[in-house]
């Protein structure tokens, strides 16, 4: 095990407590920064797609992980940010640069506005409405074609600025990385700040929340309103991405699949929203992977995919709750700590017959 | 004017008549205890203080101001903080955040500023970690600093929860059974941060207790309760020494009253 | 006209009300959110479906042959899987049951094919002359096989040793436990029953509907039937479901034709936003 000596407050509110950390992500973001000279425009638009992801998982994150509020309908800010620069940048010709913004924003006042009815509903009460709101923002995306041209689609470009252009892939993707970066350090942020600590608190204890002064409403709504930020703008980056986007892209299947990328990576963590997103967008490929353990005529099954996606959910739940973020955690702890760990330092608590059906 | 004042408060949960007609007067920098057995009405009374539950009938003034006109979150505001029964730790951060919590009504930084960590955001948290390092040392909790709540004693939590209800620092401090599942070392301690607390930082005390010991040494009035009604009240010798108090502890021989 | 569309709706509110009754049974004992519920019904009308075209049992054999192997099924699926998530946050049991979902759905797919099937029905396309009002026998069909199996399960819970015991499991597991009740088999027959019950929906649903792997869908429908009722509450789920099927029925003749689609959802909003707790919900608050 790693001891520091602190000499200052100001060190706990730094974002690498080491110095040996920083260096591991500097060298990490050089890898990302030169990436796109090497790797094929495939690998490179995964990364992309991972890069997107990561933004709705953190904003995600910041509801769920760290308020415990379930959202069964984040494709739906997440539509809402696409449309928001498709309609502005296609129909009103917008530039992409404020556009962007406008989506995130765009979305947040959308989350304000569920956030509010939301306050009073705890559990699979607001998981089910948060759901029917998607389904109804569905609808609208279908009849509202003035915006959004229904089933047809809008066709969005990628963006431009001034003499540069980030049409292709390569150059495109820096944009996104530097907005990866942009939201995980706003993230650190929120952890180290007391809006941050009373997403916690709510999370952990409404009552006790209280006591502190804490408003619940205001809480909630913020982080509806913030998570839906998150969601928007990572949805506004999507749309020139995959320069067509329709109903199709928002369904409640995204919605799930957005949990699906925190509760793999580690619910309310930033690795594990990065984790996460990068494991599920490479899922086909480690599926792949794979291929040599199973017969040819599965792999070829309609629905295999589906199947092992809803397998790897399901055994995520059941033998790694803390997800990949947590079982690397583990490993590390291993090996600091090696020989003196005992066999049952991370055994599960049987948590019998505890209810949480009152809060 | 009393400092803080109860009038006939009245609780009901279904049938059950939880408080009823409850009077009380609180002195500014007393040490109040409020006893009586299980299910007598102890924890509602403060539950009703701090806007957990709306009383039926009644007022609560404190200051000359009305309570029960504020949200619970308000309450904290007003200078008054509590610690519950069954501990309200926030379980899954370390006692630092769970201190630093106590300290959120006081923050003056948007959201915004905090998205950006701003070095104004930065210089706020830096003097709330000078204060939340005094009750750290107040409370001798330096050694679990960055333990999680999780991973804590039952003893450790419920001296974290005080350190967090102090934190907010408060004028009036509810205490519902601070000593309950501490060992007689850390009970003792607790007597002497009790007076420290009052004699120092010049809090006023209202604490439920079943620990007579305890109640004993630390408290300048007692208000009595069973069944939801005051049954005696004043100085604690003389209501030690009450008759009905002896028979609600325990019990009348013949088994006549309820 | 209109009075057709009550009978259609409220033959459609059944189903739901069967699913949705289907998700209370469990959430009530085990408090385990069941998003694979529709998936149950699918696979019921599925195994309906093959042993009357495949082996070519006669009808009422089949529904019984198919009712009692989704009862098994739910068995087994307890046994195996769902007891190990006993106690584990609400939040990891809905993503568990929605993994469970999407697998059940995959699988339906490679062994039933993603075509869509109609399901022979005894009845064919016959009516009923009511009065004024012609009805649908299948209607008729549906409204009383839920009604007679709410009478049956309320029978069941009310008078037999199995059912009380589940009730009481439902209103506190740790003094049902204490009380000498296994709270495991009570689990085990909740979730046979509650496949059971979704295996007659996805029955009664089939010939209104077409069997498809991706007919579990319509479980998604029946979440607003459950909430509105107040998630937990049996009656809740029945007035529930009829209070959805009837007015999304009405809705289709009323309300522009998308407006249908989401009307469930729309009124579920609506009411919550009065009673959080749903109509027969009771909020039960932390007591500190
Ligand atoms: N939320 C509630 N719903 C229903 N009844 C309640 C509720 N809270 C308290 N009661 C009832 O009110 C009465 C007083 O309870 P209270 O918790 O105030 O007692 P107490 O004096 O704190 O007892 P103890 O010493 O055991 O903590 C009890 O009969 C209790 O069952
Ligand atoms: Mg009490």
């Amino acid at each position: 095990m790693r001891f520091k000596l602190k000499k200052s407050y100001v060190e706990d509110l730094r974002l690498f407590e080491y110095r040996s950390s920083l260096m591991w992500y500097l060298a990490l973001l050089a890898f990302l920064a030169v990436f796109p000279f090497f790797a094929g425009t495939y690998w490179v638009y995964n990364f992309m797609l991972a890069g997107i992801y990561s933004i709705v998982a953190l904003g995600l994150n910041i509801l769920t992980g760290y308020t415990g509020q379930i959202s069964l309908g984040h494709a739906a800010f997440y539509a809402i940010g696409a449309y928001t620069t498709g309609f502005l940048t296609t129909k009103l010709g917008c530039t992409f640069w404020l556009a962007l913004p406008l989506a995130g924003m765009a979305a947040a006042l959308i989350g304000l506005i569920v956030g509010i009815p939301a306050l009073r509903l705890t559990g699979i009460y607001l998981a089910i409405a948060t759901m029917g709101f998607a389904f109804i923002i569905d609808q609208v995306i279908l009849e509202w074609k003035y915006v959004t041209n229904g089933t047809n689609g809008l066709i969005v470009d990628r963006p431009t600025l001034g003499p540069i252009s980030f049409n292709s892939d390569q150059a495109y993707y820096y944009v996104i990385l530097l907005f990866v970066v942009l939201f995980v350090w706003i993230t650190k942020n929120f952890e180290r700040s007391p809006t941050g600590r009373a997403f916690i608190a709510v999370r952990d204890s409404e009552v006790a929340a209280q006591t502190m002064g804490i408003s619940l409403a205001k809480v909630k709504t913020t982080a509806f309103a913030i998570s839906a930020f998150y969601t928007g703008f990572a949805g506004g980056l999507f749309a020139p991405l995959i320069n067509f986007i329709g109903p199709d892209n928002f369904s409640i299947m995204e919605s799930i699949n957005f949990i699906v990328i925190i509760i793999v990576g580690g619910i309310g963590s930033v690795h594990g929203s990065i984790f996460g997103a990068i494991f599920m967008t490479f899922l086909s490929e480690i599926i792949r992977l794979g291929k040599d353990v199973l017969p040819e005529a599965m792999q070829r099954m309609v629905g295999f995919q589906g199947a092992v996606y809803g397998l790897i959910l399901m055994a995520f739940i059941l033998f790694e709750p803390l997800g990949l973020y947590g079982r690397w955690l583990k490993i590390r702890f291993l090996f600091e700590v090696f020989p003196l760990y005992r066999r049952d330092t991370f055994r599960k608590k049987r948590k019998f017959y505890r209810s949480e059906r009152s809060r | 004017m009393a400092y803080f004042k109860i009038t006939d408060l009245t609780k009901r949960f279904g049938g059950v008549l939880a408080l009823e007609g409850v009077d009380m007067e609180v002195e500014k920098g007393q040490v109040y205890a409020i006893i009586g057995p299980n299910g007598a009405g102890k924890t509602t009374l403060f539950n009703c203080v701090s806007r957990v539950y709306s009383p039926d009938e009644g007022a609560i003034l404190f200051k000359d101001k009305d309570l029960l006109k504020l949200r619970p979150h308000q309450i904290a505001r007003q200078g008054i903080a509590r610690t519950f029964q069954n501990i309200e730790l926030f379980t899954n951060a370390t006692v630092l955040d769970n201190i630093f919590l106590g300290r959120y009504m006081y923050k003056k930084s948007s959201v915004l500023s905090e998205a950006f960590f701003t070095p104004w955001v930065k210089d706020q948290e830096l003097k709330a970690r000078r204060k939340v390092e005094e009750i750290i040392d107040f409370l001798d909790l330096q050694a679990y600093r960055d333990e999680r709540i999780s991973s804590l004693s039952f003893g450790i939590q419920k001296i974290v929860e005080l350190g967090r209800a102090l934190a907010l620092d408060p004028e009036l401090l509810l205490l519902d059974e601070p000593s309950s599942g501490l060992n007689p070392e850390e009970s003792q301690d607790l007597c002497f941060w009790i007076e420290d607390i009052k004699e120092d930082l010049g809090i006023t005390i209202m604490l439920v207790e079943h620990d007579m010991r305890f109640v004993m040494q630390v408290s300048d009035a007692i208000t009595a309760l069973d069944f939801g009604r005051v049954i005696a009240q004043g100085h604690p010798r003389e209501v030690q020494g009450d008759p009905e108090v002896i028979k609600a502890y325990l019990g009348e021989e013949n088994g006549a009253t309820p | 006209m209109f009075l057709q569309q009550i009978a259609s709706g409220l033959a459609l509110g059944c189903v739901y009300a069967l699913i949705a009754l289907g998700f209370v049974l469990i959430y009530k004992a085990t408090e385990v959110v069941n998003f694979a519920q529709g998936e149950f019904m699918m696979l019921g009308a599925f195994v309906a479906l093959s042993l009357m075209t495949g082996a070519k049992l006669p009808f009422f054999l089949t529904i019984f042959l198919a009712v009692m192997i989704m009862g098994v099924f739910g068995m087994v699926l307890e046994r195996m899987v769902m007891r190990r998530l006993v106690g584990e946050p609400i939040f990891a049991l809905v993503m568990f049951t929605i993994g469970l979902s999407i697998f059940l759905r995959s699988i339906a797919g490679m062994v039933w094919s993603t075509d869509t099937f109609k399901f022979p029905t005894v009845f064919g396309k016959s009516f009923t002359q009511i009065g004024s009002v012609t009805i649908s026998s299948m209607d008729i069909l549906v409204v009383s096989i839920t009604a007679a199996l709410v009478i049956i399960l309320y029978l069941f819970f009310k008078f037999t040793d199995i059912g009380i015991a589940m009730e009481a499991t439902s209103q506190n597991q740790f003094a049902s436990f204490l009380m000498g009740i296994s709270v495991e088999r009570v689990f085990n027959l909740i979730w046979a029953i509650s496949a059971m019950v979704a295996a007659v929906a996805g029955i009664l649903l089939a010939p209104i509907l077409f069997i498809h792997k991706d007919m579990g869908f319509i479980g998604l429908k029946a979440f607003p039937a459950a909430v509105l009722g107040g998630f937990g509450s049996i009656p809740g789920a029945i007035v529930g479901g009829l209070i959805i099927g009837l007015s999304e029925n009405l809705a289709g003749v009323f309300l522009p034709a998308w407006v249908k689609d989401v009307f469930a959802y729309i009124i579920l909003i609506a009411v919550l936003m009065v009673r959080p707790e749903g109509i027969f919900g009771i909020q039960e608050k932390k007591r500190v």
